[in-house]
């Protein structure tokens, strides 16, 4: 309780001189999460087991297209992605390590946008849409190789902002509801929000399969949905508010490993 | 883009019975949603599953609204001998897919 009364007081001194402390080298913070679990913790047994089916869990459906994709060479003049990288089993770890800062944007990417500057830089494809189902096939199937590596992205002097920002976002109340993320994620946790439990709000799972949009979605429309649940305005795929977010939930949930494509409800 | 999973259990043996699973994207629109606008959001399911072993038919579903997107199908299937198994998906708005697998039984 103390420790909470001296970092809010912090918080509260950090804003009062509007200074953000992002010139200063990253400290490792403390995590406020003292026992760590999954999504798949607080899905159904029936949910869990189509999870950890090796056929029939209908995320793979996504990874299979995307496997296709990535070895797509039917554009005359086109490089698959297979062409510069292999085999897709060689993107074993890279997700791990997103979203990342790339030096030549000048901002931090996650690995759908990565993809998307793959495709428009190397391969003269025009852009996608975020959401749009190659991203997002592509994306799974490149994830789903790290599938079982715990979260490894680098906190630096460049991506230590971000990771600032995301935090900052987690804990700032939104919406008219006025809820912010950890009201639900870390205070109640595993109590039930109407039919539904309350998970920790890891994104270790994401693209995943859920159910209740009957097919596969990325991490971001996840927390559009999470805005709109708070009634807060949810901002635009891929948004730099995102990625920031995402860095921090990536660093929140290290000691857990990647599940994609997970099911959730 | 519409892509299927289609689990055939390795090795076989003549007489066995195996388990065949199918998986395959498809939004099953029910029909019965309105869209934003007010307006009926057509139907569009797989109307009809069919598995043949040359022409012998093995295994055979007609599906309706009210089947849950990315329809799962599984069956069963004694095997006497190496056969041809093709796979046929049907629906509204002439939905059809294809697959064929090869069934090799070991010795």
């Amino acid at each position: 309780m103390k420790s909470v009364l001296i970092v809010s007081l912090c918080l509260l001194f950090c804003y009062s001189c509007s200074v953000r402390a992002v010139e200063e080298p990253p400290r490792m913070p403390e995590r406020t999460l003292t026992e760590v679990h999954s999504g798949l913790f607080y899905q159904s047994a029936d949910t869990q087991a189509l999870q950890n089916d090796n056929f029939a869990n209908p995320g793979l459906l996504w990874v299979d297209r995307g496997l296709t994709l990535w070895s797509d060479d039917s554009a005359p003049g086109v490089p698959s992605c297979a062409e510069c990288h292999g085999n897709i089993s060689q993107m074993r770890g890279v997700a791990t390590r997103y979203p990342t800062f790339a030096a030549e944007k000048n901002r931090l990417l996650n690995l759908t946008q990565q993809i998307q500057e793959c495709r428009v830089t190397r391969q003269h494809h025009d852009p996608l849409p975020y959401e749009s189902e190659i991203l997002l096939a592509l994306t799974t199937a490149v994830v789903h190789q790290s599938k079982g590596l715990p979260f490894d992205v680098t906190l630096d002097k460049q991506t230590y902002p971000y990771w600032v920002a995301g935090k900052n976002y987690f804990y700032e109340r939104r919406g008219q509801m006025n809820l912010a993320c950890n009201h639900c994620h870390e205070h109640y946790a595993g109590r039930m929000l109407r039919g539904d439990r309350l998970s920790q709000g890891h994104g270790n799972g994401y693209p995943a399969y859920r159910l209740q949009w009957q097919g596969v979605g990325s991490l971001h429309r996840r927390l559009r949905f999470c805005n709109q649940g708070i009634r807060a305005e949810p901002f635009d795929y891929g948004a730099a508010e995102y990625v920031s977010l995402e860095l921090f939930l990536a660093w929140r949930a290290t000691d857990l490993v990647v599940e994609t494509p997970a099911v959730r409800r | 883009m519409t892509n299927a999973r289609i689990a055939i259990p390795s090795p076989i043996k003549s007489g066995d019975v195996i388990e065949i699973k199918t998986l395959i994207t498809h939004p099953m629109e029910t029909g019965l949603r309105y869209d934003s606008m007010g307006q009926v959001i057509p139907r569009n399911i797989i109307t009809q599953f069919e598995c043949r072993c040359g022409p012998d038919l093995v295994f055979k579903a007609l599906l309706n609204r009210g089947i849950a997107a990315n329809p799962y199908l599984s069956f069963f299937f004694e095997v006497v001998s190496n056969c041809t198994l093709e796979f046929t998906w049907q629906g509204d708005k002439n939905f059809y897919l294809r697959e064929v697998r090869e069934i090799r039984i070991d010795r």
